[in-house]
């Protein structure tokens, strides 16, 4: 996994609330067996139409926001389905921090295994930089794991709160299956127990 | 004396393998579950590092989202090469990994949610995960079940465990009776109603209360299902005599002396007197309707004697969000929702697919003719099938004009052939509403087995009641 540390970029503004997963990517491109490729179907039904010509209103379409890193979105970012298409498509377009008022559980857990930070704000703060969002090139916003900060195009800073073992094993890129692996023994040592106690399980 | 403990504290605590100083905690899984469309990259990412399953006896697959329901699946041609790419990859992975597999051939295949419990996989007290958010359901049977991202997928599979931090706990309370012709869909879709799609959020919900002890264990399934749409973690009833019952006699469940112990043991998973909940959701079960919802969002939920909500009511930033569900769903404000004509009627999924729900929809329509364009009946499981057609309902449904399909997730969220057009207008019996879920332009109207049924026979959405008389 690719480590997060600092991005300064400029951030897609998608004031929507509960954007679901199925918009993220739709679930016709879950039929795929790898991890990439996704990109380009990324917010598939809002950004093209039926026969596949760009829809021009959609903010990734429009030349200020193509190159977006970032996206500032409404409450309850990547409710709905587990799919971690959703972040492997986010991903593979090239967003690597997603800041919302609220995410939903399972997407806020997958950003992590795949090198994406979301990152929870209070209204006002999302607010102030959805305002940078809309000036596009105009206003890039800053975002910073370690110091666990977000800095608006003017300078005003945002503190965030991050889980310290999530924050650790992003900033590092760290396996987390690597790291269980080292447990091997207290998981041993669980199911020696288990197995008189919970036979049937 | 230890301090009093929800149901959640209990069986989250029977289940820690390590805990870290930060309070990560490494939480033991008894059961995982495994499908095929959030698999392949899991398997793929074991082979690359040479990690094998660790606990292939735990471990149970089945294929569903993507597999054709019509007769004539067992013919490859059916499907889409994409999705027999997928299938095949999963047939594969079955087979090298050494795991427990319902292959689409076996009559027990169906949805992994309907074929965990009915195989007697899923059992009180477990910690149960798969990749797939309505891994809620489990949670009926008074098991902690998680849905988990494809990353996760691997680590359970390499490591038996997931890394988590716990939750908090909300209790919903559902007092009193149900009224005739309301059901634990209008249950949970009321629920959502009440709290929002983030009101659960990083909460586990445990249901209680007279109206929730009432339900069947189907019934009970078909409440857990959704707590995910309430943004929960997930969801739990305690276990009684329903759930022992249910779980008797399964193929997977203990049995003779090992049946006694896991008896006595379930038999103290409930919540201490006094414990602690976060927050507290209190709803009397007489004043629940049948509902449906009429937006893109399971939040979107009213009454069916209701109307279509005005945008400019809403509030908390959801007046776009509202705007824009009406302009998808093309209806208008101030509209009865009984006016609300339907194309297509899709009853199954793991919400409700389960053979009561059949019983539900078959007595509605027993006698009738359908008034609508099409109409299909997807069992949840094989099982479901046989016995559905034993008890005559499969020959209810074909008489009042439905297709009798094979099991599988079908239309509930249309990733093989059976979709909607763009306008088509469903009345469907599965989760989710969101847009294009059930096919690109599609539009969605939640609600029970006996509603659509109803909707199914009148051509519009119609208040079940009336039909009950
Ligand atoms: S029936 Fe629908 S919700 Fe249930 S597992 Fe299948 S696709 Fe998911």
């Amino acid at each position: 996994m690719t480590p997060f540390t600092t991005l300064t970029g400029i951030a897609a503004p998608m004031p929507l609330v509960n954007i679901d997963t199925d918009m993220i990517i739709p679930k016709q491109f879950l039929k795929t067996i790898a991890r990439t490729g996704l990109g380009k179907n990324l917010f598939d039904e809002m950004r093209y139409t039926q026969d596949g010509a760009e829809i021009p209103e959609f903010v990734l379409n429009q030349p200020a926001w193509r190159r977006a890193e970032i996206i500032v979105a409404g409450d309850n970012f990547g409710c709905g389905s587990s799919r971690e298409h959703a972040p492997w498509a986010l991903l593979d377009f090239g967003i690597r921090c997603v800041i919302s008022t609220s995410f939903a559980d399972i997407f806020y857990n997958n950003c992590f295994k795949n090198g994406i930070l979301p990152v929870v704000l209070p209204p006002e703060a999302v607010a102030h930089l959805m305002d940078d969002a809309k000036k596009g090139e105009n206003a890039r916003i800053s975002v910073d794991l370690a110091n666990q900060t977000v800095t608006a195009a003017d300078g005003v800073v945002f503190a965030f709160e991050v889980d310290a073992f999530k924050k650790h094993c992003l900033l590092h890129g760290l396996d987390d299956i690597g790291l269980t692996l080292e447990k091997a023994a207290s998981i041993d040592a669980y199911e020696a127990r288990a197995a008189t106690t919970r036979p049937w399980a | 004396m230890t301090a009093p403990r929800t149901l959640y504290d209990k069986i989250w605590d029977d289940h820690v393998v390590h805990q870290a100083d930060d309070g990560t905690c490494l939480l033991y899984i008894d059961r995982h579950l495994v499908h095929e469309v959030t698999s392949p990259q899991a398997f793929e990412g074991l082979r690359m590092t040479g990690r094998r399953v660790r606990a292939p006896d735990k471990t149970i697959a089945v294929p569903d989202h993507n597999v054709p329901t019509t007769l004539d699946r067992a013919n490859a041609a059916t499907m889409t090469e994409d999705s027999r790419i997928q299938v095949a990859a999963l047939d594969k992975n079955a087979r090298d990994f050494g795991i427990n597999y319902y292959p689409v051939s076996d009559i027990r295949q169906g949805i992994v949610h309907i074929v965990g419990p009915e195989q007697g996989w899923t059992l009180p007290g477990m910690t149960v995960v798969c990749g797939d958010s309505h891994t809620a359901t489990h949670g009926a049977f008074g098991a902690l079940a998680h849905g988990i991202g494809t990353s996760e997928v691997e680590h359970v599979l390499a490591t038996q465990t997931l890394i988590q931090r716990k939750g908090r706990n909300m209790k919903v309370e559902i007092t009193g009776s149900l009224r005739p012709g309301v059901t634990a869909k209008d249950i949970t879709l009321s629920v959502i109603g009440e709290t929002g799609t983030a009101g659960g959020t990083g909460h586990v919900i445990e249901y209680c209360g007279q109206a929730i002890r009432e339900l069947s264990m189907e019934g009970r399934m078909t409440v857990c299902n959704m707590a995910i749409e309430g943004g929960a973690r997930a969801g739990l009833i305690a276990p009684d005599e329903k759930t022992y019952a249910y779980c008797i006699g399964r193929p997977h469940a203990p049995k003779g002396a090992t049946w006694e112990a896991a008896l006595a043991y379930w038999k103290t998973l409930f919540t201490d007197e006094g414990a602690h909940f976060d927050k507290v959701v209190t709803i009397r079960g007489e004043d629940i309707a049948p509902v449906v919802t009429w937006g893109t969002s399971p939040e979107d939920v009213l009454p069916i004697t209701g109307m279509v909500p005005a945008p400019e009511t809403f509030t908390g930033g959801k007046v776009e969000a509202a705007q824009r569900s009406l302009d998808y769903m093309g209806l208008t404000a101030g509209q009865k929702l009984t006016d609300i004509a339907i194309d297509t009627v899709f009853i199954g999924s793991c919400t409700n697919g389960r053979i009561e729900d059949l019983r539900a929809a078959a007595a509605i329509l027993k006698g009738h003719k359908i008034k609508v364009k099409r109409a299909m009946v997807v069992p949840g499981s094989g099982l479901v099938r046989a016995q559905a057609e034993e008890e005559g309902l499969a020959q209810i449904f074909l008489d009042a004009g439905f297709e009798w399909r094979l099991a599988g997730c079908s239309m509930c969220l249309a990733m093989n052939p059976d979709q909607l057009a763009p306008g088509e207008r469903c009345a469907a019996t599965s989760n989710r509403n969101f847009e294009g879920r059930q096919g690109r332009g599609g539009r969605t109207h939640l609600m029970s087995p006996a509603m659509a049924a109803a909707a199914a026979i009148t051509g519009h959405l119609t208040d079940v009641r009336e039909l009950m008389v």
